[in-house]
């Protein structure tokens, strides 16, 4: 009776006990609808769709990625450690060989958690992604891995996090900063000194519609993730460019997002952002669900869309193009371009205040990098927030070169712990995390 | 008293039950044709003599659904779906007469598109040319409001012998399976109403004035005159009926397995506190899944007379069967050839089954008994294996809110029960394997018939209340009701306890039967532009399949 299509993994944990706060966008319904509308297709009496209950999240697996002020236990719930471990599992089925692709329908997000964690911003509080990536990397030796972040708002989370790791792709469309949280993620974003080019960001102007969302799919994302040749593709699936979300400005539709995954081909959707619950998350998830499982997705509409009310300005396509042609040049340059940005610099080093919009919270920090031609190069970190923690991390990048190493080992043992709150010393290839507090 | 009665697709067989013991047992076949001279034939004898004022209740298990699905022996049945958007129409339609239709009800049951009554007169003029007499209507979310399942219906039902309507098949969201359901509703609905009357008839000629029951796939009772409406509750009956009797034997309150072992299958059931586990979604049949809510089994294919093979340096039992265990003229080995041989069992020749085996032994190298003794721990390791899989699928069954990840208690099953050929001489190697006490029922077949005549009447109900709009409907029950923006949750627990007493009570429930369950209570703030615009509650309450009240026992252990 059914048609059979690739084998597709679906981790869904709406978290129907846990909010933000009681009107939050990020609160108890924001799945409810879709569980009423994936239920309702009876998506999951397909035999190649096959519903996991998540994993959960270690601590260890959080300290792989983020430096936690004080520490994990503090800046996350419970939900957290599960939508995090929902992602793994996710990752885990299709590198198993269980199923062929897999989507991880959790919340709460992540995208927005960078890489010192002092509280919640943009929703999110630790890195689901990225923590699903390293626990992956860890434990099945993956090197290569593209992030393709194609939420509303510019994965700068993500970008943080992988900013400095040349094995890590990380692409994030989303509407452009000048107009919306965080304000970030211009094409200039390129990526730190030994990893040029692989941060790419693609703003996108209010009003963009499927075609604009195609557009840049077509020439500027597959043609870099051609040349990237990544083990391992990422969609972080926000659903927040569709035209009724309460919080953006985009014209992205259902059919557009089931259309895109079907190209992008994602062997990982997680979920991120998305807040018109009720008249775009249904239709949006069970597109994606089907475009990722090869069944036919051409009746997934919302039942208000008319085609003129979503179409976009001749401009915005002008606008696009220019814009994509600038983005793939600076890609196509990438090597030229480290001469002539680090020159003969040793180190590299930038500043950064970050505002953590869902605690309140103010962060200032100095990242402090190692020039390499041999591994990401060593970082150096040194953050303070107002709420009068000042803390120190030294991470050695994961395949290191042995020099970084070595510097890193040493600037660690030299280091006055009493100078600090918390130091801490993050070793990715050792998987060790140490912490020192002046307590 | 109570008379039980198995129509079955040959034979028809009845028992008189009285302190739960068999009195009587009586066996004639089965004309479906003249019904009512099968059941008359076999109950002539058995109640020759009886006072049937001391009769309490009649129950009745039936194949004569399940067959017809089976065999093909269903009325042509058109479909009108109102699919609105999300899975195709080719994914979606059943056979050559389901027809689609523009309208549309969205998830919270609010008409979103009309429904054009036009294509409706159009598809009801196919029907007419083709003869079409039997209908089904389904819409998408149909069970959050039948509004336009009912409009359809209207159009079209003078001209249809009888018309199936989605949202009455159950109050689960599921459209595909609502779909197939309300197909095999409508293509056995006649076949089905002719055993009804045949029954009643009978009934008549007797003139019982007890309840009359019959047995549906969840292993409870449904009064025989409503459940003409609907005839597919009472699909795969069969393996509740044994079920039911596994409960009627044990009536202990703890996690348990059920294993019933026969000649080509071994089928698999759990119990959770006592209870046996239904279907998460509905039960399947013929390849179709359907929304029937019936008891949780599992059906491999190994049981005493598979064939046992040596290939490959391995020992294979199943999943063929190629006939009786060898001790019984059986062409191959089998794994009661092997227990025969082994003296578990003292049946069949002995002779014979050691021969077959000796067969195999040759392959292994190995003596004969050492090779029964492999072929009987394959066996029983292989059933135990995939035990200890459903288990863990049920304990792994996924759960949507951070409680449930944390809290939930995990099946921990403390008793094996098993019946079947096999049960008396494997049953401690099972229970062994399993780490858990087993237990054989003595006349297993008397148990099937006892379980069937004290099995309560079961039903659920399902509401969803949302005050933003102002409604409680539970779709199934066709009610939609006006509510004030202050419904609690509390009160739509209230009125979902009072709707499935009544839906009990016309079903069929003794008031003493009725033991209610909240399945699922949720509440959910709806937030629109940042304020607070209602509540969304979402309740589910059931009664569980179970015993009548004032039989439960729990001493039937040997």
């Amino acid at each position: 009776m059914l048609k059979k299509g690739r084998k597709t993994g679906l981790v869904f944990f709406p978290a129907f006990d846990w909010a933000i706060s009681p009107t939050h966008p990020e609160r108890e319904e924001r799945l409810l609808y879709t569980q009423d509308q994936v239920f309702e297709e009876g998506l999951l009496d397909f035999d190649n769709i096959i519903e996991y209950k998540p994993g959960i999240a270690t601590t260890d697996d959080i300290n792989r990625v983020h430096i936690c002020v004080p520490d994990a236990a503090t800046v996350i719930t419970e939900s957290h450690l599960i939508s995090a471990g929902g992602a793994i599992t996710a990752a885990e089925k299709v590198l198993k060989g269980e199923v062929d692709n897999a989507f991880a329908l959790v919340r709460p997000p992540g995208h927005h958690a960078m890489l010192v964690v002092h509280g919640a911003r943009g929703f999110c509080n630790i890195n689901i992604e990225a923590i699903m990536i390293e626990y992956i990397r860890k434990n099945y030796g993956l090197k290569k891995i593209a992030v393709v972040d194609t939420d509303c708002h510019h994965g700068d989370g993500t970008q943080d996090i992988y900013w400095n790791d040349p094995n890590v792709l990380c692409i994030s469309m989303h509407q452009d900063g000048r107009t919306l949280y965080p304000g970030s993620g211009f094409q200039e974003e390129f990526g730190g000194p030994n990893a040029l080019g692989t941060t790419i960001n693609i703003p996108l102007p209010p009003g963009t519609s499927d075609e604009g969302f195609l557009y840049v799919l077509d020439q500027v994302v597959l043609p870099i993730l051609d040349e990237f040749k990544p083990d391992l593709v990422i969609n972080s699936a926000g659903q927040d460019n569709h035209y009724t979300d309460p919080i953006t400005n985009m014209r992205f539709t259902a059919q557009g997002y089931a259309l895109l995954n079907e190209k992008l081909s994602p062997d990982i959707a997680v979920l991120e952002g998305g807040y018109s619950i009720e008249n775009a998350l249904p239709y949006v998830n069970v597109g994606i669900i089907l475009a990722m499982a090869g069944l036919d997705y051409s009746h997934v509409r919302e039942p208000d869309f008319n085609l003129d009310a979503v179409k976009q300005s001749d401009e915005i396509s002008r606008y696009i193009k220019q814009e994509a042609t600038q983005i793939y040049s600076r890609w196509k340059n990438r090597v030229p371009l480290k001469k002539s940005l680090v020159g003969n610099a040793r180190y590299s080093k930038r500043k950064k205040n970050i505002y953590y919009d869902t605690d309140g919270i103010r962060e200032h920090q100095e990242e402090t990098v190692r020039v390499c031609d041999g591994c990401g190069g060593l970082v150096l970190i040194d953050s303070t927030s107002d709420r009068g923690n000042r803390i120190f991390a030294i991470i050695i990048p994961r395949t290191s070169c042995p020099d970084c190493r070595q510097h890193g080992e040493e600037i660690y043992a030299l280091t006055n712990k009493r100078e600090y709150h918390y130091v801490y010393f993050q070793d990715k290839d050792k998987d060790i995390f140490l912490v020192d507090s002046r307590g | 008293m109570i008379l039980g009665i198995d129509v079955g697709g040959t034979h028809t067989d009845a028992v008189l039950i009285e302190d739960l013991k068999v009195k009587k047992k009586a066996k004639s076949p089965t004309d479906e044709k003249n019904l009512i001279n099968s059941l008359l034939d076999v109950t002539s004898e058995l109640l020759k003599g009886e006072n049937l004022e001391k009769l309490k209740r009649v129950v009745l298990s039936t194949t004569i659904s399940t067959n017809a699905i089976v065999q093909n022996k269903t009325d042509r049945t058109g479909l009108i779906l109102v699919s609105g958007p999300g899975l195709p129409p080719s994914l979606l339609r059943i056979n050559e007469d389901t027809c689609f239709i523009s309208g549309y009800i969205n998830h919270r049951g609010i008409e979103i598109k009309t429904i054009d009554q036009n294509e409706v007169f159009e598809i009801g003029n196919y029907f007419k040319e083709k003869g079409i007499q039997h209908a089904g209507i389904v819409g998408k979310f149909s069970t959050r409001n039948p509004c336009q399942e009912m409009t359809i219906k209207d159009i079209i039902c003078d001209q249809m012998r009888h018309v199936s309507l989605g949202h009455r098949m159950s109050g689960r969201l599921n459209f595909p399976r609502r779909i197939s359901t309300t197909y095999l509703n409508a293509a056995i609905w006649d076949r089905y109403n002719d055993f009804v009357n045949q029954v009643l008839n009978f009934v008549c000629q007797w003139g019982f004035k007890v309840p009359v029951y019959i047995l549906k796939a969840d292993g409870g009772t449904v009064d025989i005159t409503p459940s003409v409406e609907l005839p597919v509750l009472t699909i795969l009956s069969g393996p509740a009926a044994s079920i039911m009797g596994i409960v009627s034997m044990f009536d202990r309150r703890e996690d348990a397995i059920a294993l019933d072992i026969g000649g080509t299958t071994t089928d698999i059931a759990i119990f959770a506190d006592g209870v046996p586990l239904l279907e998460a979604f509905g039960v399947t049949i013929n390849g179709y899944k359907t929304l029937i809510r019936g008891l949780r089994t599992k059906s491999i294919g190994i049981g005493g007379d598979s064939m046992v093979k040596f290939e490959n340096n391995q020992i294979i039992i199943g999943p063929e069967r190629e006939g009786p265990a060898a001790a019984f003229g059986g062409p191959y080995p089998t794994p009661t050839d092997a227990m025969i041989v082994l003296g578990m069992t003292s049946i069949g020749d002995r002779e014979k089954a050691a021969k077959a085996i000796a067969e195999i032994a040759a392959k292994m190298n190995r003596s004969v008994m050492e090779t029964a003794q492999i072929i009987v721990d394959n066996t029983c390791k292989e059933i135990v294996s995939h035990v200890t899989d459903m288990i863990e699928e049920i304990n792994n069954k996924p759960v949507y809110t951070i409680h449930e990840m944390f809290e939930v208690k995990k099946l921990n099953p403390k008793a094996l029960y098993v019946v079947g050929g096999p049960a008396q001489s494997i049953h401690g190697i099972l229970g062994k394997l399993l780490g858990c006490p087993a237990y054989v029922p003595e006349h297993a077949e008397v148990a099937n018939a006892i379980g069937a005549a004290l099995a309560r009447t079961t039903a659920e109900v399902t509401i969803l209340a949302d005050t933003e709009r102002g409604t409680l409907s539970i779709g199934q029950e066709d009610i939609q009701n006006a509510i004030p923006s202050t419904f609690s949750r509390e009160d739509a627990i209230n009125v979902a306890i009072q709707k499935l007493k009544e839906k009990a009570v016309n079903l069929g429930a003794r008031e003493e039967d009725i033991e209610i369950e909240i399945v699922e209570c949720q509440e959910f703030n709806m937030v629109r532009q940042y304020y607070k615009a209602g509540k969304n509650i979402r309740v589910k309450v059931q009664i569980k399949p179970g015993l009548i009240a004032g039989y439960k026992r729990g001493n039937g252990i040997c």
